[in-house]
């Protein structure tokens, strides 16, 4: 996919899925009132969060295709795990091997690389400025 | 010489105690509730050039950003990081950096260089260094330069919709017709958070019903706007706020990466962000670290844009009355706006919250956002009256909707407004809030009345709908949010219950997630569900001829408001006054005797019956009458059809009196008394403004005649003092006067004619 595929709804709609692999063509009300689309189901793919970080980088946009980027890979992890994700992220909630643990884990489980470095830079930064989780005893 | 000084020095004493009355004035007015105040850097309280922001510089040193703006990577706090790790684009920045910034700031307002060659140069810039070149524009060329960098090619506008009761059937119906109105966004937030979910539901399906791609959102603390992102209830998400200074960062209870997290979250579920920043929020927080407001936010930008979202909602925001205080404040949050299109980010360029109590410097500030055209030119225009927005009030509301419409139609510039009729909004309204009822049906929450549905249907505001069981009401929001329960639930509820049109349009939405096509910059839908963003609607303005022009349908769109009288309509209108019967006798003769002569002019009574003021002619004419005859003087009536001048008709009528002496009155109603041996220009008393005249002053006239003719001293004439008679009427004048023309008739010349009122 590329620039030219945009916007992929109009010209490459045959190829898009739900994250749980329901083809875009299936999303219609029949299908919605005959129950076979579920909660989980209008939920974006991996892969057509990559076809638009392609289009982004081709249009200029690298610091956006980054993100679109780490953002395919967040589509592995379950919702709760991203709000607690967050939730560690945020300032003074995690010492530095935390963090670090917290990024082994995403790459691992998920294979969610660029994000697992992301979290590691961000260790490294909170580590060389001064917010990490620094008291133990609150834990 | 003594008495002098003496004199002079008392002088000095009384105007200690005197106060001028103008003063007292001025001191009433909206702009002087408003505070004002020297800079003062160490607070962080001056726009650009703070004296300790630092000179722009950058070294790499293998491929690493070894000093920033003055700092070298030891001293970096965890934003320079940020911005040297993620947002320096080192292959551009070396050529950058070594620009002249007055060159850059040329090029931003040439036309000969495009968007992406000046995009391509700020890219490699520091904030420092952005802020320098932005500081060689005065306002017009911020201007012209932000209409060439914005991102996408179409203007548009975001609404906030909120009320006070947090009844969900108004906001469903205030959302539905703020969609017809033309907001490509909507924004609602909430006074309890906890009707978060709520809230959101009703803003989905009645932004929906009343357009369908409407893109919506609610704003609300950072976890729980992620939920109800993931729930398929909002469709972006705005208010991460960014600050310049880590202090304030870790005040919001944030960090540049875990800000940048949440936009990578949001995006892995299919959802449009943006950031918020702007330029004040960190000496409000008391963290400016003795900078400039613009510095600091142009390192928020940098953050941004490292960050990888495709927007921010900039232009002081929230904190926009603290720019305002200082000067050249309005022209920093022009600054700041402009910044973030230079580095590629979509703007909805703030005018959102209450900026002043004068509306003549509200507009002004919007001109600068709303003339250039922006992605967004308000992150939020109040579609609700004041005391129903939640977020502080809106800086323009629903009241202002008329304003803002004239607005776009005299500058021939789109504001992402479209008129609407009465009669359409009230029944989008009401389906919207029925559409509400039917998913509060059928998903078993505390049911919406039919009396509700049909107040929200005419409401203006919160005051205008029944009071709810807010206890009941939460209690549902509680349970919808920890629950299963999602938008599908919300579509097939719709279906079921007859809004098969609504919840094919919310299931649209959902279907838009999957293809993830309003993830790149600046994206919204258009009435079609067709996406425009900056990737196949990019901003090709080069000067004139090009870029985002106003025309074609959209323009006949715009202009043609419900007000809007047809021209021509008006003017073929032609009725004579019933109740006055006027028979030609021939062409008029001189008179002999003491008599004054009343002409008409040629439409007079026959092809019209009414003056500007509204009065019948019947009226005026037996006005006029009286007037002479209360003196005992006859009054003879003629018209005259060579002219319609208000002049020419007194003179020639004037040569024809006895006395000399004649009144002349066009139909619009304008008169003169003139006497024979004067010029045509000359006249004893002319009355200009027919608006401001009354029967008793067209009397009063007819008196004043009567005494010229027998020599008798003339009295005032009274009229009444409107100064806006010629605003609101010159149009109508124009046309009147037309009509009058129209009725000319060279030949005839002045006929003599005998009057009878019915």
């Amino acid at each position: 996919m590329s620039r030219k595929d945009y916007p992929l709804g109009q010209f490459c709609a045959d190829d898009i899925r739900s994250h749980t692999g329901v083809p875009l063509d299936a999303f219609t009300l029949d299908a919605v009132l005959g129950g076979k689309i579920g909660p989980g189901d209008a939920t974006i793919h991996r892969e057509t969060l990559e076809w638009q970080t392609r289009i982004a980088e081709e249009a200029g946009y690298a610091e956006l295709a980054a993100n679109l980027r780490r953002a395919a890979e967040l589509t592995a992890i379950p919702n709760q795990r991203i709000l607690e994700i967050y939730e560690a992220l945020r300032p003074r909630r995690r010492t530095y091997f935390q963090l670090l643990a917290l990024s082994q884990e995403i790459a691992g489980m998920y294979g969610a690389d660029e994000t697992a470095r992301y979290i590691r830079e961000a260790a490294d930064a909170y580590r060389d400025t001064g917010l990490l989780k620094t008291d133990e005893t609150h834990e | 010489m003594q008495s002098e000084a003496d004199s002079g020095h008392k002088q000095g004493e009384d105007s200690q105690l005197r106060r001028s009355r103008r003063f007292a004035a001025l001191r009433a007015r909206g702009i002087n509730k408003e505070t004002y105040i020297t800079e003062c850097s160490d607070l962080g309280l001056v726009i650009m050039d703070g004296p300790n922001d630092p000179a722009p510089s950058l070294r790499i040193v293998d491929g690493r950003v070894a000093e920033l703006d003055g700092r070298v990577p030891a001293q970096f706090d965890a934003i320079d990081r940020f911005i040297a790790n993620y947002c320096i684009d080192l292959e551009k920045a070396p050529r950058a950096m070594a620009m002249d910034s007055l060159e850059i700031a040329r090029m931003l307002v040439d036309i000969h260089v495009s968007r992406q060659e000046v995009s391509a140069i700020m890219r490699g810039c520091t904030p420092a260094k952005l802020v320098q070149i932005v500081s060689h524009l005065n306002v017009l060329e911020m201007m012209s330069a932000l209409q060439k960098m914005r991102q996408r090619r179409t203007p548009a506008n975001q609404a906030h919709v909120t009320n006070w009761k947090e009844n969900a059937a108004l906001l469903a119906a205030d959302a539905a017709e703020a969609a017809m109105r033309g907001f490509a966004e909507e924004e609602t937030t909430v006074r309890v958070a906890r009707s978060a979910p709520l809230s959101a539901l009703a803003l989905l399906v009645g932004s929906q019903t009343g357009r369908g791609g409407v893109l919506t959102q609610c704003a609300v603390e950072e976890s729980l706007s992620l939920k109800l992102a993931m729930k398929g209830l909002t469709s972006y998400a705005e208010t991460l706020s960014v600050y310049g200074t880590i202090d304030s960062f870790v005040d919001g209870d944030d960090t540049p990466w875990s800000k940048g997290f949440l936009a990578s979250s949001y995006a892995s579920r299919g959802v449009k962000v943006r950031f918020t920043s702007g330029t004040g929020a960190e000496a409000l927080m008391g963290y400016s670290e003795g900078c400039s407001m613009l510095f600091l936010e142009a390192r928020c930008l940098m953050m941004v844009k490292g960050a990888g979202t495709q927007g921010v909602q900039n232009g002081a925001i929230a904190c926009i009355a603290l720019p305002e205080s200082l000067p050249g404040g309005v022209r920093g949050v022009l600054a700041e706006n402009l910044i973030a299109t230079c580095l590629g980010l979509e703007v909805a360029s703030g005018n959102d919250a209450l900026a002043s109590h004068s509306d003549i410097r509200k507009t002004a500030k919007l001109m600068l956002q709303f003339l250039p055209g922006t992605d967004f030119i308000t992150s939020g225009y109040s579609a609700v009256p004041k005391r129903d927005n939640l977020f502080g009030g809106g800086n323009f509301d629903a009241e202002d909707f008329d304003d803002w419409l004239v607005l776009q139609r005299d500058m021939q510039v789109d504001g992402g407004l479209v008129p609407v009729q009465e009669k359409e909004v009230i029944e989008v309204r009401e389906r919207a809030a029925r559409a509400m009822q039917a998913v509060y049906a059928e998903l078993g929450f505390p049911p919406i009345t039919d009396e509700e549905v049909a107040a929200a249907a005419v409401a203006h505001g919160s005051e205008d709908v029944p009071d709810r069981d807010s206890v009941a009401d939460l209690a549902a929001a509680d349970e919808f949010l920890a629950g299963p329960r999602t938008v599908i639930d919300v579509i097939a509820a719709l279906a079921k219950r007859g809004f098969g049109d609504v919840a094919a349009r919310v299931l649209e939405m959902q279907r838009q997630r999957l293809t993830g096509d309003y993830l790149q910059t600046s994206a919204i839908f258009d009435d079609n569900f067709k996406v425009l963003s900056a990737i196949n609607d990019p901003n090709d303005y080069r000067g004139p001829g090009s870029g985002y022009r106003l025309g074609g349908e959209r323009w006949q769109k715009l202009q043609s408001l419900p007000q809007c009288l047809d021209a021509n309509e008006l003017v073929a209108k032609s009725s004579p006054d019933a109740r006055l019967e006027l028979q030609e006798r021939g062409p008029a003769e001189r008179g002999t005797g003491i008599e004054v002569v009343i002409a008409l002019g040629p439409a007079f009574g026959t092809a019209m019956n009414a003056t500007l003021a509204g009065l019948q002619h019947a009226d005026v004419l037996r006005a006029l009458i009286a007037g002479v005859e209360e003196e005992s003087v006859s009054a003879r009536v003629v018209k005259v059809y060579h002219t319609a001048d208000c002049a020419g008709i007194g003179h020639e009528a004037a040569q024809l009196s006895g006395s000399g002496i004649a009144v002349g009155i066009q139909s619009k109603g304008t008169t003169v008394i003139q006497r024979a041996d004067l010029t045509r220009l000359n006249n004893l008393e002319l009355f200009s403004q027919a608006p401001n005249l009354t029967l008793e002053s067209y009397r009063s006239i007819g008196r004043n005649a009567a005494c010229y003719a027998m020599g008798k001293p003339p009295r005032p004439v009274p009229v009444k003092i409107d100064n806006t008679a010629r605003l609101r009427l010159i149009v109508q004048t124009t046309l009147l006067h037309h009509r009058e023309v129209q009725q000319i008739a060279e030949s005839r010349g002045i006929v003599q004619l005998a009057v009878s009122f019915h």
